[in-house]
């Protein structure tokens, strides 16, 4: 461009960070939620293949135990609630409730994780024992990679939120963790039902 | 700040600063650093985009090399140059490097380097994630080929069908390779897809809405949701296969309820949308190339827009024909035929839409022109043995011959391979600065055109001669030899039409005429600016007012002011309509993503070894990731007062 540019309007008064669609995290986050999402319909595809396969389902042990599946589906739901509270002081950008919201998380994502010990002894299966228990293990697995990977990124950002780090668009990263999570508990309810309910439906 | 600041103090750009100095602002924000730590640490696109390339075509060039071999093993029955173990591999490293090292990643490259200079702005998005991309892929691609020197390449096919690449008829390590390379390469490709995505969503120039797009945006776009929604199936598929191999699951095993179709359906269910992650961008390159050389705008920019999502959402819905030497449903193959028969009204629409173009224009036949008609001839016959093969009886019949490698080699390097380097010569001078050389370019396209027809052709007539793909060698007097030899003949012509580009590429580089911004006298932004671009791309964002903006603004482009340029800072806009919305920083240099694609190459190459490697590999990446993701002190200046 010459020196005679034209400048049609200029810029300077717009913000430099935007919550949900208005900024790019919230895309990649999007965009990620969209391949996992896939991956999930994949592997499930794959569980209602096989059983097509078999005569009974399972083929050769009792289901998983409803109990602690349950636990595990009661447990994640209700870390909805702080999970939103944790989101709207983000969206209101009060630093001080934001670290609160963000050490509540932090200790509400690690009793799934706890839970998830429980449920993996419970499915009564091993993942050598046969196509069934090898499908179970790598949805239940799946799902727990995403309680891990989501629970480390909430740890790190609450450490990053008590330093001098925690500028205003941090807390965009806030809200977008908060939408993370929202896909890993809603993920977990279709999941639920099929490795808990669909064994008992059949 | 309560006072007004100086002149000095205005850290955006605007009328109040004169040209040069804003030049020399954005030059020092946005250069990469000098010496060997910059080269590692740089997130500029333009950087790892051209790296990409390199590194796609140094594997382009290995795959041919591995093909020349098979070629010169069939060119006489009997012959004992290559073992037939080493055929095993040869064909299997030939295809998996072609398809997953190179034709993805090529057009990634492209995709990286280009849609930020295409929709106006100065970084891709999530730009230390491209640089990650980037060194996954490379760290794959040298796994699977170490693996090769060492005799422990893949050995299954590309496709790696079960059971042969199972526990039971593959044990060793050759299989496993192939599987953990996917799982790099997907990964890499996954996340560049994100990366434009989201680039060309939110950081459009202002004006540039949707239908003011170029096509080629379209097609990357396009492309990249297809990437999201398809290479999750074979990434989950390969991972399932090494966990059969390596920890005793029974996905694929028959005795213990698994079942090999599952990998087939999970495998097509990427590998043919596949085709048209290769394909897309390769329409894009065309559409691109057609309207500059035949000097106007492009014909039926809807149709053309609309035809690229037809044959996207159509790609995922015909999976099954590869699969019609199985035994499923006759009902449910029906389908099949009926989807791939339908996909060639799309790309038929795209073809009449070029020949409209080309018809009302004045078509100048330079390089990248040639090469974008040869892709029509040459696709056009691809697509009409697709036809063919679509139709189950036939397929029945010529199921495993030659006559689907001769398909799929016209589809592959017709509908891709004759598109990329049309791009090559159409945009390499904007790359590099200078011309490649006119006259070496037509000896490359004439070449190239005859010695992959001559290579191409006759393998239809030996697979209806009955001729079966991936077979060593062959007796004589099975009227075999002749088609054999003509082949090697065609694929030493295509060997030096490639030497012929090389040399046109490396003398070029060093001495070519000196290009200017615009050479072809095209209307896209992304010659807009300097050849090679500045750092920064675009020292000022400019308005766009309509598809071709160079050729409809005579005066020059119109610009907003106002971007900070003492730190990186990219212009977000809206997604349908791209009005000016946030003025969002973006990330300096950073040596965490290739010490964070370091420890998962640790931890992936590890776990085909112990499954504990996952376990304990995870750490590194852990730590590595979040030292990424830290922000770096000191925090970023505060926003200067607005004037």
């Amino acid at each position: 461009m010459t020196a005679e540019t034209r400048f049609l309007t200029d810029l300077a008064h717009l913000p430099t960070h935007g919550h949900g669609p208005r900024g790019i995290t919230w895309w990649g986050t999007m965009g990620f939620v969209a391949i996992e999402g896939t991956v999930f319909v994949l592997a499930v595809a794959a569980y209602f293949y096989l059983m097509g396969h078999e005569q009974s389902w399972p083929p050769s042990q009792p289901p998983p135990d409803l109990m602690w599946g349950t636990i595990q589906l009661g447990a994640i739901l209700a870390s909805m609630i702080p999970n939103l509270w944790a989101r709207k002081a983000g969206l209101q950008e009060d630093l001080g409730k934001v670290r609160i919201a963000l050490v509540i998380m932090s200790v509400v994502g690690l009793i799934p994780l706890g839970i998830r010990i429980f449920e993996f002894y419970g499915l009564n299966c091993l993942w050598t024992d046969n196509a069934y228990g090898s499908i179970v293990w790598l949805i239940l697995g799946l799902h727990t990679l995403h309680l891990l990977t989501d629970v480390g990124d909430t740890l790190v950002l609450t450490v990053l939120m008590f330093t001098k780090h925690a500028e205003p668009r941090r807390f965009t990263d806030v809200t977008d963790n908060c939408t993370y999570w929202n896909f890993v508990v809603l993920s977990w309810v279709p999941i639920w039902a099929l490795i808990y309910l669909a064994p008992r439906v059949v | 700040m309560n006072r007004m600041p100086s002149r000095d103090e205005i850290a955006r750009d605007g009328p109040w600063l004169d040209e040069a100095e804003t030049h020399r602002r954005l030059e020092r924000t946005w250069e990469t650093p000098k010496g060997l730590w910059g080269w590692l640490s740089t997130v500029d696109h333009k950087m790892i985009g051209r790296r990409y390339i390199a590194t796609a075509f140094i594997f382009f060039a290995l795959a041919g090399l591995l093909a020349l071999v098979m070629r010169l093993q069939l060119a006489a029955p009997e012959s004992g140059l290559v073992s037939p173990d080493r055929y095993n591999q040869l064909f299997t490293m030939h295809g998996t490097t072609m398809m997953f090292l190179f034709a993805v990643p090529v057009m990634e490259a492209f995709a990286t380097y280009l849609v930020p200079l295409m929709v106006g702005t100065r970084s891709i998005a999530f730009p230390r994630l491209n640089a990650f991309s980037y060194w996954i892929y490379l760290f794959g691609g040298i796994m699977l080929w170490v693996a090769f020197a060492l005799n422990i390449g893949p050995d299954v096919g590309w496709f790696a069908y079960v059971p042969l690449s199972g526990p039971q008829y593959s044990p060793g390590k050759r299989a496993d390779m192939w599987a953990q390379l996917v799982t790099f390469t997907e990964i890499a490709a996954l996340a560049v897809s994100v990366e434009i995505i989201v680039t060309v969503l939110k950081q459009r120039a202002p004006g540039m809405a949707l239908n003011r797009m170029p096509i080629f945006v379209w097609g990357q776009l396009v492309t990249s949701f297809m990437v999201i929604f398809a290479m999750p199936a074979v990434m989950l598929s390969s991972s399932m296969l090494i966990m059969d191999r390596l920890v005793g699951t029974h996905f694929f095993n028959k005795a213990e309820g698994g079942d090999a179709l599952l990998w087939q359906h999970m495998f097509w269910f990427f590998g043919h949308p596949e085709v048209y992650i290769i394909f897309l961008p390769a329409t894009g390159f065309v559409s691109s190339i057609i309207p500059v050389f035949a000097r106007r705008p492009i014909f039926g920019y809807t149709a053309l827009v609309l035809a690229l999502f037809a044959t996207a959402i159509l790609g995922f819905g015909l999976w099954v024909h590869h699969m019609f030497a199985t035994n499923l449903p006759h009902l449910g193959n029906s389908f099949y035929t009926a989807a791939s028969m339908t996909i060639a009204i799309p790309s038929g629409i795209q073809i009449f839409c070029w020949i409209a173009t080309l018809w009302g224009g004045r078509p100048r036949f330079d390089t990248p022109l040639l090469f974008a008609v040869g892709f029509v001839v040459v696709f056009v016959l691809g697509g009409l043995s697709g036809i063919m093969l679509a139709s189950v009886p036939l397929d029945l019949q010529v199921h495993d011959t030659y006559f689907v490698v001769a398909h799929f080699h016209y589809v592959l390097i017709g509908g891709a391979v004759f598109p990329l380097l049309g791009a090559v010569y159409f945009w390499f001078p904007k790359l590099t600065g200078r011309m490649l050389n006119e006259v070496a370019g037509k000896v490359h396209f004439w070449l190239f055109f005859i010695g992959f027809n001559v290579t191409f052709f006759p393998m239809h007539l030996l697979g209806l001669e009955g001729m079966p793909r991936r077979v060593y060698t062959y007796p004589p007097g099975l009227g075999w030899d002749g088609m054999n030899l003509t082949a090697t003949v065609g694929a030493s012509i295509l060997t030096i039409s490639l030497i012929v580009f090389a040399a046109n590429v490396w003398f070029s580089i060093v001495r070519g005429r000196v290009a200017g911004a615009n050479p072809w006298d095209a209307g896209t932004l992304e010659w807009a600016m300097p050849s090679p671009p500045p750092s920064y791309n675009f020292a000022h964002i400019p308005v766009v007012g309509s598809q071709d903006p160079l050729w409809d603004e005579a005066d020059g482009l119109p610009a907003v002011s106002g971007l900070r340029i003492d730190q990186r800072e990219v212009l977000l806009t809206t997604a349908v309509d791209a009005e000016p919305d946030v003025r969002e920083p973006m990330p300096k240099p950073s040596i965490w993503p290739l010490i964070s694609a370091l420890a998962l190459t640790g931890m992936l190459v590890g776990s085909i070894f112990t499954p504990w490697a996952v376990l304990w590999g995870s750490i590194p990446v852990a730590i590595a990731v979040t030292a990424w993701f830290w922000p770096k002190s000191p925090p970023d200046t505060p926003e200067p007062a607005i004037d």
